[in-house]
């Protein structure tokens, strides 16, 4: 057996513990979302929330239901960064030694989403214990096992979601020659993705257009899997009740599970064309 | 096996409609010291990049430690180090990371990795400085680690692009022998450059390159001895004159005009024709302001074969570093 892909990982993790930096500012972002934008909005769309509950159904607090989307939003903006390092190894690195070893080039991308995919799930225990701490109802009337097993749920969902996208950014990272280039696109895909989707508010009281493209939207999915993980399926949340069926969830599953194969071929044929001289 | 390690026969690259090397075919020995010697642009660097498999093989066969390059190129990369042109090295990892992630690359289990990291530092002189980061090292430390890395897989060959750009005088010559000592130890060694006095110092056998084209082979003192065993230059107030009449001399090899100066390429020992060749310029009442008489050099040799000097290029070259590290 070969592990190649390990040799990657492993020192793409060592980078990411020893430059604090970029550590610590994965996990402040989140928490100022949380704990600014949050409880802001929590403090004024809850007292119209409240108004709205159906007696019998559980309604929850604005940065209860917010909590979930910005797990995704850290994981997105995260991952699109994922393969970032790969253009300065390209053109400032250690991608000629890479190349030239017998290192099979998919263990390339392999490695770079499973670090991606640690740091992603760093962030996730990070930000549901900080939200804990805030006042996110997550895991509410949950027995320990339960717990776990949301955890587990939770994690698949960001693992998948999380590795599809430093596929795309591996790949973005390899046909560019410019950071500038780089950031640049990404800007322009993630933030239209994160505003069209259920991250911060339920898409079913969007346009219909936005509806539309909401439901393709990768992040609508990871969205859903972590609320029916950790707040439930069936609850009502800033005036909207929302029911989400195992089937429901098994399909946002296969959407992001299509995704992650998508993108991975993408990786896989970038980084085969990639040529270092 | 005939002990040839490499064997390239008719290899061409292009990029699109630019032929940067031209059906070159050479053989380097087991065990010696080859350079690619040429200008910058000459097609060196491409000629190695697919050699080293970084660059796809478009024409020619090319077979390495008995590897062929199209069947097993994998083969190849196991039995290779390489040394790139620039600095390919990872600011945020430390000197012994850098090792191990080569090791690593290549499967070397965790025992043997640990020992081999160990001996190459010693070997490099960078034990104490194995936990700093690279960013942190000198031209010449970088340069020393990236020797070492490359021989972390003991290698049947060392390739190096280039090895001493950019190096002070004084590291190169330590550069120069951690190479010579690896040369010893029985690895063969691929160098292109572009200095002559590196050619000429380290080379078993030169190849000197121009155009994508090997224009000649040779140990460096054959290369030289084509050119005559003497070289005597004379700068007088009639060159073209005092040429025509040397070049029908006895003794005289061939006359060149370089620089206002005249090149004359003497079989036999230059100190004695010199008294001649002054006693005959004067004859014919042509003043001579200077004499010059030495051991040809690479650069003769190079002048001799190309046509041209490397100083342009050498220039050219400083500015495109710059322009990397910048």
């Amino acid at each position: 057996m070969e592990f190649g892909f390990f040799t990657v990982y492993l020192r793409d993790m060592t980078r990411y513990v020893r430059f604090r930096t970029q550590l610590l500012s994965s996990l402040i972002m989140p928490a100022v979302w949380l704990a600014f934008f949050g409880v802001s909005m929590a403090s004024n769309l809850d007292r119209l929330s409240d108004a709205s509950a159906i007696p019998g159904v559980l309604n929850i607090s604005y940065l209860t239901f917010m909590g979930a989307g910005v797990i995704a939003m850290t994981t997105l903006f995260t991952s699109i960064y994922g393969g970032f390092v790969l253009l300065f190894d390209k053109n400032w690195g250690l991608m000629r030694e890479i190349m030239a070893s017998p290192l099979p080039r998919r263990d390339i991308v392999i490695g770079i989403a499973g670090s991606g995919v640690t740091k992603s799930w760093i962030q996730t225990t990070v930000v549901i214990l900080f939200g804990l701490l805030l006042g996110v109802h997550f895991f509410t009337g949950q027995s320990p096992l339960r717990t776990v097993v949301s955890f587990g749920g939770i994690f698949l969902f960001v693992a998948l979601f999380s590795a599809g996208f430093v596929f795309l950014s591996a790949a973005l990272a390899l046909s560019m020659d410019s950071p500038e280039g780089f950031q640049g696109i990404t800007t322009l895909l993630t933030m239209p993705l994160f505003f069209v989707s259920n991250a911060l508010y339920p898409i079913t009281g969007l346009p219909q257009i936005l509806q539309d493209i909401a439901v393709v939207n990768p992040l609508s999915h990871l969205v859903r899997g972590i609320r029916y993980f950790a707040i439930g399926d069936d609850f009502t949340a800033v005036g909207m009740h929302i029911v989400t069926t195992p089937g429901e969830v098994l399909i946002s599953l296969g959407v992001l599970f299509i995704f992650v194969v998508i993108m991975f071929a993408f990786a896989l044929r970038q980084v085969n064309r990639t040529v270092v001289t | 096996m005939n002990g040839n390690i490499i064997t390239v026969e008719h290899l061409s690259h292009a990029y699109g409609d630019l032929q940067a090397v031209r059906n070159i075919s050479f053989t380097v020995k087991k065990g010696e010291i080859f350079s690619f010697l040429g200008p910058n642009g000459a097609g060196k660097s491409t000629a190695i990049s697919v050699l080293i498999t970084l660059l796809s093989l478009q024409q020619g066969t090319v077979t390495i430690a008995g590897y062929d390059l199209k069947e097993n190129p994998n083969g190849i990369r196991r039995s290779i180090g390489i040394v790139f042109q620039e600095i390919t090295l990872d600011r945020d990892m430390n000197v012994r990371e850098t090792l191990e992630f080569h090791g690593r690359l290549y499967n070397i289990p965790h025992d043997e990795r640990k020992k081999r990291t160990q001996n190459l530092l010693e070997l490099v002189e960078l034990e104490d400085k194995a936990d700093v980061l690279t960013r942190h090292l000198s031209g010449g430390m970088k340069r020393r680690l990236e020797i070492a890395r490359g021989l972390m897989t003991r290698p049947e060959v060392l390739f190096l692009d280039e090895p001493t750009i950019g190096l002070d005088p004084q590291t190169r010559m330590r550069v120069w022998e951690y190479l010579e000592e690896v040369n010893r130890a029985g690895t063969t060694i691929f160098l292109t450059t572009h200095y002559m006095d590196e050619a000429d110092h380290l080379s078993d056998e030169i190849a000197i390159i121009d155009h994508g084209k090997i224009i000649v082979t040779g140990t460096p003192d054959t290369l030289k001895n084509t050119l005559g065993e003497d070289l005597i230059v004379i700068a007088s107030d009639q060159n073209e004159r005092a040429a025509e009449i040397l070049s029908v001399m006895d003794g005289v090899k061939e006359v060149t005009i370089r620089n206002d100066e005249l090149l004359i390429m003497v079989t036999g020992d230059g100190s004695v024709h010199l008294p001649v060749f002054i006693q005959e310029l004067s004859r014919h009442e042509i003043q001579i302001n200077s004499v010059n008489l030495k051991k040809p050099s690479m650069d003769d040799v190079f002048l001799h074969y190309t046509g041209r000097g490397l100083r342009a290029e050498e220039t050219d070259n400083g500015t495109k570093e710059q322009k990397r590290r910048g």
